[in-house]
């Protein structure tokens, strides 16, 4: 799971030698084991029903950020319509729980395979199109289709539901020795089986011949086609499992919420989980993982703290965009060599340095916009505000002041201590200290 | 017939204000061969910008101020932002262009709130230009195609006829040999980018005030302009332009027409169940072109897509 995705592929062996599949190992199957494990306790750890429903929630936005990174860092392929596959999947696992008779026979956990052949299928469709080529072109097509299908939603009435949407009953399904998933937990379990299915079923597709040769199309298209493989069938194959698994997070989805709307297909969504993605790190199989994560507790626990937590994300988003293109993922894999090499130590005492005066720098930032935002939109007469625990008057300068001064020594001392920290961790990074 | 001349006036509007923000999409994909998607975040920034103007020094003031203050601000994003991305490739431009749209969205929530801004029409536009058999068509329609039209021809001119626009088109198609002759040919991306989004600002200036200025106006047009360009074939100027009106007026067709899929069915043949709600096919029956008038030009671009990726006047592949 923690194995970088390989960049470059290896040169191309000159007898046609038949890859030799990689012998399951413990060291291998650990962070799986581990992974397992982790969901199995979690429900022990946080039992609130609110925070079952947050790690749901999670699961469900893992197996689809995943999903979409089959596409944009596997395949190269940058979609902004992926919600789309997902949604109908939903939609199509809703209409199978409103089918009484039909769904009376099915115990639940099997009905999101449903939603995955039916997104599946609308992949297909749209895929023997849209993946002709890569960048640009397959981007404003997924965008188009897109577009459609969710302006559709309002048209369609008899599928989609029109405006209101459609809503289902999960407990109607064949008990499943027992279990009717009345209960959040029990929802809960059932996902989590869904995620280690379907991440273990996607890693597994990325280790396969036509997986790895994604990411030769996504490297080097023309190299790809000297050798003798079709680019726009390997994206087309890539591109509908994608479409499966956003199809199985799409009935977990109908599962989970019981309802979906025009919201599940549309732009928003289609963007956010770009974002989830990106924020991740593309370049890894993990990546998405921590990047859905790291949203969703953004997405829930933020926002109960504050009004303008988009806004972060999107200045967060736009930062990842520029000076860590890797995302989340890639900071983290960045340090696996000096920690190989035994050096990490090295980077501790100018992390400290770098670190404390950019959190400080960039917490000043959020409460000038907070004292900013309340002193703008707060009711009239309202002037009081809490930030940190401290509750103070807004429309004084004093707490400005301070959040303002703070934010910019903040920056001033990180800026001052950033080139130190490079060094140090270029030091790291090379056996000998950068010496040989 | 004069409601033909009603809409064909209309969707010139639609069609115009479509151009101005496509024309510089289409000039910044040409220059740096990026799509941007903030595109009409830019357009929004224009409308807020002359709405904060317009409550000091009044409309026209607006006017003048606020395009050059967005241009100002895309040139900065430019030079500091996507200069930056560039050296990752065009997939991460595209995403960088996207997190921007999404952030101007919500610094525009943070600074002028959700709701809908008092941005209206001046007073010395209220009034009725002149009316076609009993539909009147306001001054300010008149005035935005006097605007919209004078600003291609503008732009037009020192395309065709200047010397910086002949450096651009040069550099347009060779920038490296431009850049061997001794040109700044960044700084001439980061004015490009700059008068793009700029036209995008006057697009929102005159726009604000009928199509009203709120947060999510650029999410409405948003998608649109990049449809219109593609189908325009990307990087052609007379491409946006004929694309621009085509959707303009196939929109404002649509939706002024009530045609109903029930007489189109009922005419080869076919009979109406009854009663309609309980048919499988009730929502094909019921469908009319005012419903699929926003979908229009997608599938418009989808099918050109397919079928002819270069778009209606574009040379090279999207």
């Amino acid at each position: 799971m923690t194995e970088p995705d390989q960049k470059h592929t290896p040169p191309p062996a000159r007898t046609p030698v038949r890859a030799r599949p990689a012998p399951v190992t413990l060291a291998n199957a650990l962070p799986w084991i581990l992974g397992g494990l982790f969901l199995l306790a979690m429900p022990f750890i946080f039992q609130s029903n609110s925070a079952i429903t947050i790690m749901n929630q999670m699961a469900i936005t893992i197996i689809f950020a995943l999903s979409y990174n089959m596409l944009l860092g596997q395949g190269g392929m940058l979609s902004f319509g992926h919600a789309v596959y997902m949604g109908v999947g939903g939609f199509l696992c809703v209409h199978i729980m409103n089918w009484g008779d039909v769904f009376a026979l099915m115990p639940l956990p099997v009905l999101p395979v449903f939603g995955g052949v039916f997104g599946m299928g609308l992949a297909l469709i749209v895929g023997s199109f849209s993946t002709r080529k890569a960048g640009t072109i397959f981007a404003m097509i997924s965008l188009g289709v897109g577009e459609l299908i969710a302006a559709c939603s309002v048209i369609i009435v008899a599928f989609f539901g029109g405006e209101e949407g459609i809503s289902g009953d999960r407990t109607y399904g064949l008990p499943f020795f027992g279990v009717e998933f009345l209960h959040q937990i029990e929802v809960y379990y059932l996902t989590a089986f869904w995620l280690m299915l379907s991440a273990l079923l996607m890693f597994l597709f990325s280790r396969t011949p036509i997986g790895r040769m994604a990411n030769a199309v996504r490297d080097n298209p023309e190299r790809a086609e000297f050798l003798g493989y079709s680019a726009r069938w390997v994206r087309f194959y890539s591109f509908v499992a994608a479409g499966f698994f956003a199809g199985i997070a799409g009935g977990l989805f109908a599962i989970n919420y019981e309802i979906l709307t025009e919201e599940n297909l549309n732009l928003a969504t289609s963007g956010q989980i770009l974002l989830v993605t990106f924020l991740g790190g593309v370049g890894f199989f993990f990546g998405p993982i921590l990047g859905a994560i790291l949203f969703t507790l953004l997405q829930t626990v933020l926002s109960l703290q504050t009004e303008i937590w988009q806004l972060y994300v999107g200045v967060l988003f736009l930062a990842t965009v520029m000076y860590f293109p890797g995302g989340l993922a890639g900071v983290l894999m960045m340090h696996a060599l000096p920690l190989r090499l035994g050096r990490a130590g090295l980077l501790v005492g100018p992390y400290i340095r770098t670190l404390v005066p950019a959190v400080v720098c960039a917490l000043g930032a959020a409460s000038a916009m907070e004292i900013l935002f309340h002193l703008r939109h707060a009711a009239l007469g309202e002037s009081e505000m809490t930030l940190f625990w401290i509750t103070f008057d807004s429309h004084a300068p004093l707490p400005l002041a301070i959040a303002a001064v703070a934010a910019v020594a903040g920056f001033w001392l990180a800026r001052r201590s950033a080139p130190a920290m490079a060094e140090a961790w270029h030091k790291a990074s090379t056996p000998h200290g950068g010496a040989a | 017939m004069d409601l033909i001349l009603v809409n064909l006036i209309d969707g010139l509007v639609t069609g115009l204000l479509l151009f101005m923000l496509s024309a510089g999409l289409t000039l910044i994909f040409s220059m740096m061969g990026v799509l941007n998607f903030a595109h009409a975040s830019f357009y929004m920034l224009g409308a807020y910008f002359a709405y904060q103007v317009s409550v000091y020094l009044g409309f026209w003031m607006g006017l003048l101020i606020a395009p050059p203050a967005v241009g100002l601000v895309g040139a900065m994003i430019e030079r500091y932002g996507l200069r930056r991305v560039h050296q990752y490739g065009h997939v991460p431009e595209l995403i960088f262009t996207f997190g921007l749209a999404l952030l101007i969205e919500e610094a525009v929530q943070f600074i002028w709130g959700k709701d809908q801004i008092a941005y209206n029409i001046p007073e010395v536009l209220q009034f009725t230009a002149f009316s076609i058999a009993g539909n009147s068509i306001p001054a300010y329609k008149v005035f935005m195609i006097f605007i919209s039209v004078a600003i291609f021809l503008a732009l037009l001119f020192v395309l065709t006829r200047t010397r910086v626009g002949m450096i651009i088109q040069a550099a347009l198609s060779y920038p490296r040999t431009v850049e061997a002759l001794g040109h700044n040919v960044p700084l001439i991306f980061m004015g490009v980018f700059g008068v793009g989004t700029g036209l995008a600002g006057v697009a929102g200036v005159i726009a604000g005030p009928v199509l009203s200025t709120f947060p999510g106006m650029a999410v409405v047009l948003g998608s649109i302009v990049f449809v219109t360009i593609v189908i325009g074939g990307l990087g052609s100027l007379w491409g946006a332009l004929v694309a621009s009106l085509l959707i303009g007026w196939i929109t404002t067709f649509a939706k002024s027409y009530n045609l109903r899929m029930e007489d189109l069915l009922t005419g080869i043949g076919f009979s109406r169940p009854e009663p309609i709600w309980d048919s499988a096919w009730a929502d094909l029956w019921t469908l009319t072109s005012p419903q699929i008038a926003d979908i229009l030009p997608y599938l418009l671009m989808i099918l050109i897509l397919a079928f002819r990726p270069y778009g209606l006047f574009g040379k090279r592949d999207v």
